[in-house]
């Protein structure tokens, strides 16, 4: 695998929408055309090397490439947008739509990341080393469609409206979570080690969640149904399984009605 | 002599009443009385009399006071900040007419700018929801002839909307609905006891910011699953009572306002009640609307819908339209110093927005098109005073249910004074010599 490595040199004064740094925009191209490649602040059409020192190599394929992004990128948004395959390491924190729409290969973010990262992914591999904003790994607005496939872990804490018209795909969060988690979910599965506050699953369908720590309000739409033992993906201990949302519309399998399934850890 | 103008429409709020009576001198230049209008429409129509209006363009000076400047000057101002900017802000668009709508929206995609609404701050996340998942609604008109079951979820129509109930909701005697009030039931759910939960059969009084639990507890109630004893600090028992109220309703209408759209969840509260309301159809005929605000931002949702395909928050600075409330809000993009100048119309985010975000245009380069003396034209370099659309100039405007009505002309605005129309027409001119195009 070849190595891009980006460095920021030039703070944009507004934002920077940098949708170009995908190891599918880079592959097989030198690096003069890598930095020629277009960014844009607001109306402004730029190139990408106006704003990052650009050096390593570009693999023949996106699966070939890695791109390595140094500094603070607070102001730049789309890092690895609809990519495919490849890798891309951000160190630093990065704006927002960190992974918005991806398909395949790994992004790696040594920091935090701002709203929307993973919106409407559909495969690959999200790793947050730090804190994520609102809206992680939900649907754009206006969309059915959310999260599809892949998986998102986030070392730090969530902020509202995780995982929102999930479904499938696993979203892991190390922390704590805002309000609004799975709203409308259809599929998928959320894990929160740390705690939640309100308004879990609200008008779920089907799917997930599990919370290791304390929620401090639970929908009037779940019912808690039994004590069970759960052992997923390293998660083990006994929990208790609630059912909801009883308010939204939901199918039958063998004349069962099929819920939405919220486990809380008793004991590990 | 004195002449008196009937069926005229007020231009205050999304209620649009279309009854009012205004007596004008003969010679059309001095509006005298206003009848039928409540006390906030009345003192909208007799203010543009008022003798210390400010009738010319001023600039902001170094010293902080006002310089009266030309029209012209003002045009220049206005399509210079808005061409030099890399992504202006054009906000505001409520308290106008639907043709000068179409005319921003015309400069707006010319220079890149980010053009919102009021709903941004309002109405704009029960959009958001009905974007989601729909809205099953109807007009003014049905709610005054069918319904039966009146449901108020977090506005106070009694203060916000005055006429509303005695016109649409409440009172009023219709074809299906002979008896008024007395065939009515009125459910409330407010936490504060409200004039508007005075007159209500039903009162609710909801913890505050659960919204979206006791919603949720409707859908479940419905549908006769368990619920917890009490939810949102609501016992379960009138729970259940009040879904059972609603269910045996003919026609029922929910009305929602700030109260849900602006607290804790958001658009996920008019989600939920959209929900509700589509629940409820199992049963009888429901609908909802919101209580909007601004007589005309219903319009300004219309003439962005038709021309990029979204209602509010529409970022065209990349040339073709995005969308994402939280990232193309008003709020966010000043917060986070997305914006680079900001263009105001026919709104007052000086006194709506929060502090942080009133210091952000005060820092801009930044221009006020408003009839009045607002919190914003104090934090603008540049107050452009118009004529009153409604009083002075006509147009069309949106009522809070799609109705589009034409407002009427019924005094003549001070002599010299541009209409925002006219203003704007001669900004998109400027613009376009500027770029060239």
């Amino acid at each position: 695998m070849e190595t891009v490595t980006l460095t920021i040199k030039n703070q944009p004064d507004l934002f920077l929408e940098a949708d170009t740094i995908t190891p599918d925009a880079f592959a097989g191209k030198k690096i003069e055309e890598i930095a020629d490649l277009h960014v844009y602040v607001g109306r402004e059409q730029h190139r990408l090397g106006d704003f990052f020192e650009i050096s390593g190599k570009a693999g023949a394929t996106p699966e070939e490439t890695k791109i390595v992004v140094n500094g603070d990128l607070s102001r730049v948004k789309y890092i690895g947008m609809k990519m495919t395959a490849g890798e891309v390491v951000v160190n630093g924190n990065a704006d927002m739509y960190v992974g918005a729409w991806m398909q395949g290969g790994k992004i790696t973010v040594n920091g935090d990341v701002d709203a929307f990262a993973g919106t409407g992914m559909k495969g690959g591999e999200l790793i947050i080393k730090g804190n994520a904003g609102n809206y992680l790994g939900a649907a754009y607005r206006g969309d059915w469609r959310g999260m599809q496939a892949g998986t998102i872990t986030v070392t730090g804490n969530a902020g509202s409206d995780i995982g929102t018209f999930m479904n499938g795909g696993e979203i892991v969060i190390g922390g704590d979570v805002d309000v609004h988690v799975a709203t409308h979910a259809e599929g998928g599965r959320i894990i929160i080690k740390g705690n939640a506050k309100s308004r879990l699953g609200g008008q779920m369908v089907e799917g997930e969640i599990y919370v290791l720590g304390s929620i401090d309000l639970m929908m009037p739409g779940f019912a808690y149904r039994e004590d069970v033992d759960v052992d997923v993906d390293g998660i083990k201990g006994r929990f208790a399984l609630y059912e909801g949302d009883l308010g939204e519309r939901h199918r039958k399998r063998k004349g069962q009605t099929i819920y939405a399934k919220l486990y809380q850890r008793i004991e590990a | 002599m004195t002449k008196t103008v009937t069926d005229v429409i007020c231009p205050f709020c999304g209620t649009l009443c279309d009854d009012l009576e205004v007596v004008v001198s003969a010679d059309n230049k001095e509006l005298l009385e206003v009848y039928n209008a409540c006390a906030i429409g009345a003192e909208k129509f007799l203010h543009s009399q008022a003798k210390d209006r400010i009738t010319r363009p001023r600039m902001r000076q170094e010293d902080g006071s006002w310089k009266e400047i030309s029209y012209d000057e003002a045009i220049e101002y206005t399509a210079k900040i808005l061409t030099d900017a890399r992504k202006p802000l054009m906000y505001g668009w409520s308290s106008t007419n639907c043709e000068a709508q179409a005319v921003g929206s015309e400069i707006g995609e010319l220079v890149g700018a980010v053009m919102d609404n009021t709903a941004t701050v309002c109405h704009g996340t029960s959009l958001i929801a009905v974007q989601d998942i729909g809205i099953p609604s109807c007009t003014l008109g049905e709610v005054k002839n069918r319904a039966d079951r009146i449901l108020f979820w977090g506005c106070n129509p009694a203060h916000a909307h005055p006429r509303h109930m005695s016109r649409y909701s409440i009172f009023p005697r219709g074809f299906f609905t002979g008896k008024g009030h007395k065939g009515r039931k009125v459910i409330v759910i407010d936490p504060r006891p409200t004039d508007t939960a005075s007159v209500a059969d039903v009162h609710l009084q909801i913890e505050q910011g659960r919204d979206y639990e006791l919603l949720n507890a409707f859908r479940v109630a419905f549908k006769d699953e368990q619920l917890p004893d009490v939810v949102a600090g609501i016992p379960k028992e009138k729970i259940y009572e009040a879904a059972e109220l609603l269910k045996s309703g003919r026609f029922v209408i929910i009305f929602f306002g700030m109260g849900v759209t602006q607290s804790l969840g958001k658009n996920h509260n008019i989600d939920e009640a959209i929900a509700v309301t589509r629940d409820l159809n199992e049963y009888t005929k429901a609908a909802i609307m919101p209580m909007r605000g601004h007589y005309n931002v219903t319009g300004s949702g219309q003439v962005w819908g038709w021309l990029f395909g979204f209602p509010y928050a529409v970022d065209l600075s990349r040339g073709f339209a995005r969308y994402n409330p939280g990232e193309t809000t008003s709020n966010d993009l000043l917060r986070r110093d997305e914006v680079d100048a900001v263009f105001v119309l026919g709104s007052d985010p000086g006194a709506h927005f929060p502090f942080s975000s009133v210091k952000k245009i005060y820092n801009l380069p930044s221009v006020a098109i408003d009839p009045h003396e607002t919190p914003t034209t104090e934090v603008c370099k540049v107050h452009v005073p118009v004529a009153f659309v409604g009083v002075e100039v006509g147009g069309c405007a949106y009522r809070m249910d799609n109705v589009p009505i034409e407002t009427r002309k019924v005094v003549e605005p001070p002599e010299g004074m541009m209409t925002d129309e006219e203003f704007l027409r001669h900004v998109l001119a400027r613009v376009k010599e500027i770029q060239g195009v």
